[in-house]
């Protein structure tokens, strides 16, 4: 039996394999797409590490900056253990060649982001996700990986409450697969993608794994917790890196004016622009300043992205720029050992997981340190924990779930158009699920997200070929992101508060007696169920 | 009205026309706006619509782009990556592709701890841009009749590794591209013309064969027409 099955093989995933590797394990690491298509190639501005080669810093700062950016979620444990270990893990990086920038003294380069006390970013130009990305990539082929494209997960396989696989669908030959395993990690990525068309995220940012933990009687928590980041482009919701204001851009409005200290943590500047444009101001990034040369060199990748997305040259024009969707600081409740909360033999790490690190709102270069460092850590406790001797179990769930992929071939009348109804909740979830909410339409989106959900009878897929379907890969997406999408509204209405990214104007503080809490979900007996647990310091 | 124009794809058995709202906008969006609208079987791979994650390369009159990244116009024709396996539409096969990174043992063989300067991290700035696209793979002649050659990116790769002061074991790299691999390059530098990345592996494979010269390696083509010639003098 296959010692530890990973799902997901971005950054964390990736990481976590080459590590269990290490200690011994025989590890698989399966996923929807390509490792190096994952989001973490989208990652640009860099990666925190208190190495104080630029300007003075501590792993004490890097840990107040964090804390204070988490508005009091976070496991100040989790917070300490993640920015201790943040120089190892550059050097972990290092050593497998990473290509950091450098200082004139040979250093690891390092920039300033928002709400950072010092210039604490690693970077890779603006590809430091996907210089780290391919870098593991390519260790995994030396270490010889085995690593499965093209697999859609569908469902964890569970014994009373003991995951050992999943099943998924081949998506080139359509067939559903189980894989069994004695331990499972999940690194399926975040829930953004529900805010389509307002969002930074890829297509497939749908939450398929935090969604198979909430089917399989696991937790979720925090999931009212999304990160609207301040500058992407206007027209097609592409992300310019906060590197760009780290490096002293500015925000300023129609008549030019600068309204915000751009280096503010994200949730402050995203509310900040989003009030402007309340105003009916246009919001717009200003580079110009910093020089063509500065431009091309330490950002190639923002100066091409807003030439071709917005028609704009950055060197000579102002950039048009709204906040988006772009990162889920909720998702899979784990504990310090990244156990999920609810079942066993089942880890959860990166962005789908709520490790308990951005709390309410997340600082820009812990996400990559993050996958890393977390991905390293649950790599070493699921080859700890794995038992000795384990067989596989008689399992149906991959009879169900091909009957489920069947039935989705034959019946269906596809009377609705659900890319329509996507592209539509996409725009509601901006407008009454965003930077300001609002009771009454939360409650108004949700009451039109379970009508929409028990409509999906008269949606299905029209494309009706077996092999390689991307209609019903889209499909199955969608009921992710719904069964998500619930779970989040719900959240946000319960909590009547602003805390970080979750701001609702009626209750515009903070309310810590009743709200200093992380908000929990399952599911039993087929109904949602919740609780609040209070935070303990 | 909005005004529209066509586009044609070709599906494999039969190359199928379009109309799509004529706007200045991207060819990955013109392909959603028909799989939402026109033709929900029509299939393609995408992913973060920013040219960053290198799955919707295609080729447009017979010329590689990434459809998130190129704006389409009348009478385009799409189709799917050549020297790929097609698998329906344009979704093309890329596992048998990466397979050259195995082959060409494209990675750091042997990590050593050195200072690394600015100037060092510089020399494969762009190299380490690749984002496995393989555009360049499927612009590449030589794959036309040899298709075992290790082709463009993972030549590149493996040129990033040698020229990382890291790597403590260059050779490692080198004995694995002689064969299909750097001399069986015509330098036609059709992969540096598509890169969406601005790379040039032409440079790059031009460059290993002077590290390979430097560990005793030489042109095989050169060597046979030194046998046929030499002989007579």
């Amino acid at each position: 039996m296959l010692d530890i099955l990973i799902i997901g093989s971005g950054g964390a995933g990736l990481t976590s394999a080459l590590t269990a590797k290490e200690k011994g394990a025989t590890v698989l690491v399966v996923g929807k797409s390509y490792p190096t298509a994952s989001q973490t190639s989208m990652a640009q501005g860099g990666i925190n590490a208190s190495l104080g080669n630029i300007t003075p810093d501590s792993i004490q700062a890097h840990i107040d900056d964090t804390i204070k950016s988490a508005h009091k979620l976070c496991d100040r444990e989790m917070v300490q253990e993640l920015c201790q270990d943040a120089p190892n893990t550059i050097k972990w990086l290092e050593k497998l060649g990473v290509p950091f920038d450098r200082t004139n003294d040979a250093k690891v380069a390092q920039r300033q982001l928002g709400g950072a006390s010092s210039k604490r970013a690693c970077y890779a130009q603006d590809y430091t996700g996907l210089k780290i990305l391919h870098t593991l990539y390519d260790t995994c082929l030396k270490e010889g990986i085995e690593m499965i494209e093209e697999y859609f997960l569908l469902n964890l396989i569970t014994e009373e409450k003991r995951v050992l696989g999943a099943t998924f669908l081949d998506i080139v030959t359509g067939e559903v697969k189980e894989i069994q395993a004695k331990n499972t990690i999940i690194a399926t990525g975040g829930y953004a993608g529900i805010y389509k068309g307002f969002t930074t995220n890829s297509e497939g940012a749908t939450g398929d794994g935090i969604a198979s933990i909430l089917r399989a009687g696991g937790a979720v928590s925090d999931m009212e917790f999304v990160q609207f980041h301040p500058t992407a482009l206007k027209s097609s919701s592409t992300l310019i890196s906060e590197s760009a204001r780290g490096e002293g851009g500015y925000l300023v409005n129609t008549k030019g004016e600068r309204f915000v200290d751009e280096l503010l943590p994200r949730d402050v500047v995203a509310r900040a622009i989003a009030s402007e444009m309340q105003k009916g101001e246009e919001v717009f990034l200003d580079i110009r300043h910093l020089g063509e040369e500065k431009l091309l060199h330490l950002m190639p990748q923002e100066v091409r992205l807003c030439r071709l997305y917005e028609h704009v040259d950055p060197i000579t024009e102002l950039i048009p720029i709204k906040p988006v969707a772009h990162y889920s600081m909720g998702g899979i409740d784990v504990n310090h050992h990244l156990e999920v909360t609810g079942l066993s033999n089942c880890y959860a790490v990166g962005e789908c997981s709520n490790a308990k690190i951005h709390g309410a709102n997340r600082l820009g270069g812990n996400s990559l340190l993050e996958i890393i460092s977390m991905g390293r850590k649950a790599g070493e406790n699921a080859v700890k924990s794995l038992l000795p001797q384990s067989n596989e179990i008689e399992s149906n769930q991959r009879q169900q779930d091909q009957e489920y992929i069947e039935g989705l071939f034959e019946e269906y009348p596809f009377e609705r158009n659900f890319y329509a109804i996507q592209h539509e909740l996409g725009r509601k979830f901006y407008q009454h699920a965003g930077i300001v909410r609002d009771n009454t339409q939360l409650n108004n989106l949700l009451n039109e997200l379970r009508v929409i959900k028990s409509d999906l009878d008269n949606m299905g897929i029209a494309d009706k070929q077996v092999e390689n379907n991307t209609n019903l890969i889209d499909f199955l997406q969608f009921q992710n992101s719904l069964e998500i999408g619930e779970v989040l509204l719900d959240s946000a209405l319960v909590r009547d508060e602003s805390r970080g990214a979750h701001y609702k104007e009626a209750f515009p503080n903070e309310e810590d007696k009743l709200y200093r809490v992380n908000s929990l979900y399952w599911i039993e007996d087929n109904v949602l169920q919740n609780k609040l647990v209070k935070v303990i310091d | 009205m909005q005004r529209e124009l066509t586009i044609a794809i070709n599906r494999g058995k039969k190359i199928t026309h379009f109309s799509v709202p004529e706007e200045k906008t991207t060819l990955l969006k013109a392909l959603y706006y028909i799989k939402e609208h026109t033709d929900k079987s029509l299939t393609f791979s995408s992913s973060c619509r920013s040219g960053i994650c290198g799955t919707c390369a295609v080729r447009v009159n017979g010329k590689e782009v990434l459809a998130c990244s190129y704006t389409f116009e009348e009478d385009d024709l799409i189709e799917p990556l050549a020297y790929h396996e097609i698998q329906r539409d344009l979704k093309v096969n890329k596992q048998r592709v990466r397979e050259t990174l195995k082959s060409s043992k494209a990675w750091l063989q042997k990590s050593q701890e050195i200072q690394v300067t600015e100037e060092q991290v510089a020399v494969t700035e762009k190299q380490t841009d690749c984002i496995l696209c393989d555009s360049c793979y499927s612009s590449c002649p030589v794959l036309e009749v040899n298709p075992d050659f290790i082709g463009p990116f993972a030549l590149t790769r493996a040129y990033r590794y040698i020229a990382d002061p890291r790597e403590g074991n260059i050779k490692g790299i080198i004995d694995n591209i002689q064969s299909n691999g750097i001399w069986d390059c015509t330098l036609c530098g059709n992969c540096t013309e598509v890169c969406p990345q601005g790379i040039n592996p032409k440079m790059d494979i031009t460059l290993l064969r002077g590290t390979s010269s430097q560990f005793g390696y030489s042109d095989p083509n050169f060597q046979v027409m030194d046998f046929n010639f030499g002989g007579g003098f």
